[in-house]
């Protein structure tokens, strides 16, 4: 039963990371370098999910992804089923859920890199797309890397977004912090403790490695080109 | 594009803008300049916050004018009027910041190949090799620029944008970092490049031994407006502008109040602000009400150790050595008279006179040395 939770919740954590890696990156180089006014407002969004209960995110969700919202509905007329309550409602939750700690982290290395090396690039005669690619993705790559990892280490501890919308299901959405929650429910504290214990070490140990080996990390995939 | 194109030469560079920016001390001018750049060197020249970088940065479309036309000949980079504006990418201008801007992440071959990305490698290969090989940096082609000094990386950055083949090249401040020697060399590189390439160059420096090294033509920057231009021997002989008194080498430059005219002698007396000190000085025609500088070459100036007797000269003043310094060949001593003077001696003058910080001496100043400026405005 553990080991069912626990790749389940592996394979949203890498789901969802992967997907929120492919968005954050675009909007957090809008975010770092776009004059736009009302830039504010897309940023307070993005960092709605650090302030908000998971349930009031996780109910609305429940509401979009449901057979009455026109989303619901266009998906159920497409694949057959709804939304909430599998394993795909589960990794849009855990996307929303896990943005901004995917998008400040990489907003903040973008921002920082020195305008003058961007403005050096387009002088010789690079386009932002080629800018991107050689100078500031690279250079801002120990908030890329922070930003991924800490959206997949958020993700596989997430439990409210997870309970409203995925419900409790063995194998498509029963997670490990649900499983957890199922134990104790059951008064089986020496389970919990286990699969608690597990969550945690895992955690540490991904969180100590990120920090320990970002710079060297970085500086290894400069040494490589 | 940084394509094959072959390199247009005999082209000028014509620059009408007008730019609001932020100055030295925040605050805000207009930059309002009309000139143009021919083929060779041309310098910029003006005191920090004059807005050179400004000037350059929108040349070069980074930023953008309120209004003008920019052109190479009659290829337009910008115009107001028609709604032109070519982006940065699209100028074929060398830009040399003054940061350098080099990539921490690159090589030094990488770096100078980054702007040769649209032609074949075989030929990227051989013109970086050549362009290393020119500025004397092939040894370090493997490096990245933390590994390299102060003028290597300099050059480094000069091969990255020479290498492209510009058709207008902007130099900000390249060598300021440099030392005198450093500086020539990288200098002389860059004038025989030069001569085969025959592009317009704009180098902005605050160095007058780089004007008299390179510059054919001089154009003088003060606070956005351009204050003298033409060639730099005329300019340097009318120093009745500030920066160009910089230019032409005040290192004395005072601010002071008119007491007397004394008109039967040729002179009038000038007393320097916040001190007792009077100078005499040739009359000039000033308007009292309006600020008043006297400049003063700090070689034009004598010092005697002990009080000098039978002179001509309309200015003696005791004054006490603050520091000496050694500057190249000559010895840069700052006196304390009331208002500070820099004066510079050579070095056998110091063992002469035993010159050390803590001992008195006498300035000696000729009134035909004692240039009256008017500050512009």
């Amino acid at each position: 039963m553990i080991l069912q939770a626990v790749t389940l919740t592996l394979r949203l954590a890498l789901a969802a990371s992967v997907l929120l890696l492919l968005l954050s990156v675009p909007l957090a180089y809008w975010l770092a370098f776009s004059a736009r006014r009302w830039k504010f407002f897309v940023e307070a969004l993005v960092s709605l999910p650090i302030v908000l209960p998971p349930t009031v995110l996780g109910f609305y969700l429940l509401v979009a992804l449901g057979p009455r919202s026109p989303i619901g509905h266009w998906y159920q007329a497409i694949t057959g089923h709804t939304l909430a309550f599998t394993f795909e409602g589960l990794v849009i939750g855990s996307v929303l859920y896990s943005l901004p700690f995917a998008v400040q982290p990489m907003e903040t290395s973008f921002a920082a890199v020195d305008r003058r090396l961007l403005q050096a690039s387009a002088l010789l005669g690079a386009s932002r797309w080629r800018t991107f690619w050689r100078i500031l993705l690279p250079l801002g790559l120990p908030g890329v890397l922070t930003g991924f990892v800490l959206s997949f280490a958020h993700t596989l501890g997430e439990f409210g977004v997870v309970l409203m919308i995925g419900g409790n299901i063995p194998g498509a959405t029963r997670t490990i912090s649900i499983l957890i929650f199922d134990q104790v429910e059951a008064l089986d504290y020496a389970a919990a403790n286990r699969t608690a214990l597990l969550l945690l070490a895992f955690c540490f140990l991904l969180l100590a490695a990120l920090y320990g080996l970002r710079r060297r990390i970085v500086w290894g995939l400069w040494e490589w080109r | 594009m940084s394509g094959g194109e072959t390199p247009a030469s005999g082209q000028e560079l014509s620059v009408r803008i007008r730019k609001g920016f932020a100055g030295e001390d925040r605050r805000s001018f207009v930059l309002n300049v009309d000139f143009t750049v021919a083929p060779g060197f041309t310098i910029l020249f003006g005191a920090s916050g004059a807005g050179k970088t400004t000037l350059l940065d929108c040349i070069a479309g980074l930023q953008t004018p309120m209004q003008g036309r920019i052109a190479i000949a009659q290829h337009v980079l910008f115009d107001s009027a028609s709604g032109v504006d070519l982006p940065a990418n699209r100028r074929a201008l060398g830009y040399l910041l003054q940061s350098l801007g080099l990539f921490p992440h690159l090589s030094v071959r990488q770096n100078v190949q980054y702007g040769l990305h649209g032609l074949p490698a075989h030929e990227r290969a051989a013109r970086s090799q050549e362009a290393l090989a020119s500025l004397r940096i092939a040894a370090l082609a493997e490096r990245r620029p933390a590994e390299l000094s102060g003028g290597e990386r300099q050059r480094t950055a000069l091969a990255r944008t020479l290498v492209t083949r510009p058709r207008v090249l902007l130099l900000d401040e390249p060598l300021a970092a440099l030392d005198a020697k450093r500086r020539s060399q990288i200098v002389d590189d860059l004038r025989s490049w030069n001569e085969k390439q025959r592009i317009p160059i704009l180098y902005v420096t605050h160095q007058r031994e780089e004007v008299f090294a390179l510059g054919e033509r001089v154009v003088a920057l003060e606070a956005g407006n351009i204050v003298a231009q033409g060639p730099a021997h005329e300019v340097l002989h009318r120093p009745e502008l500030e920066t160009v008194a910089q230019l032409a080498g005040f290192e004395n430059i005072f601010e002071c109040a008119f007491i007397a005219a004394h008109s039967r002698q040729g002179t009038m007396t000038c007393r320097i602000a916040g001190c007792a000190v009077d100078l005499e000085v040739p009359l000039s025609r000033i308007e009292p009400s309006r600020p008043l500088r006297i400049g003063i070459r700090a070689g034009d100036i004598l010092l005697a150790s002990s009080p000098p007797q039978g002179l001509s000269a309309r200015n003696v003043f005791p004054g006490v050595i603050e520091r000496l310094h050694q500057r190249d060949v000559m010895v840069v001593a700052a006196v304390d008279c009331g208002a500070t003077f820099e004066v510079h001696v050579t070095p056998a003058a110091r063992e002469a006179l035993q010159l050390q910080p803590g001992r008195t001496v006498w300035l000696v100043i000729k009134t035909y040395s004692c240039q009256v400026l008017q500050a512009s405005g």
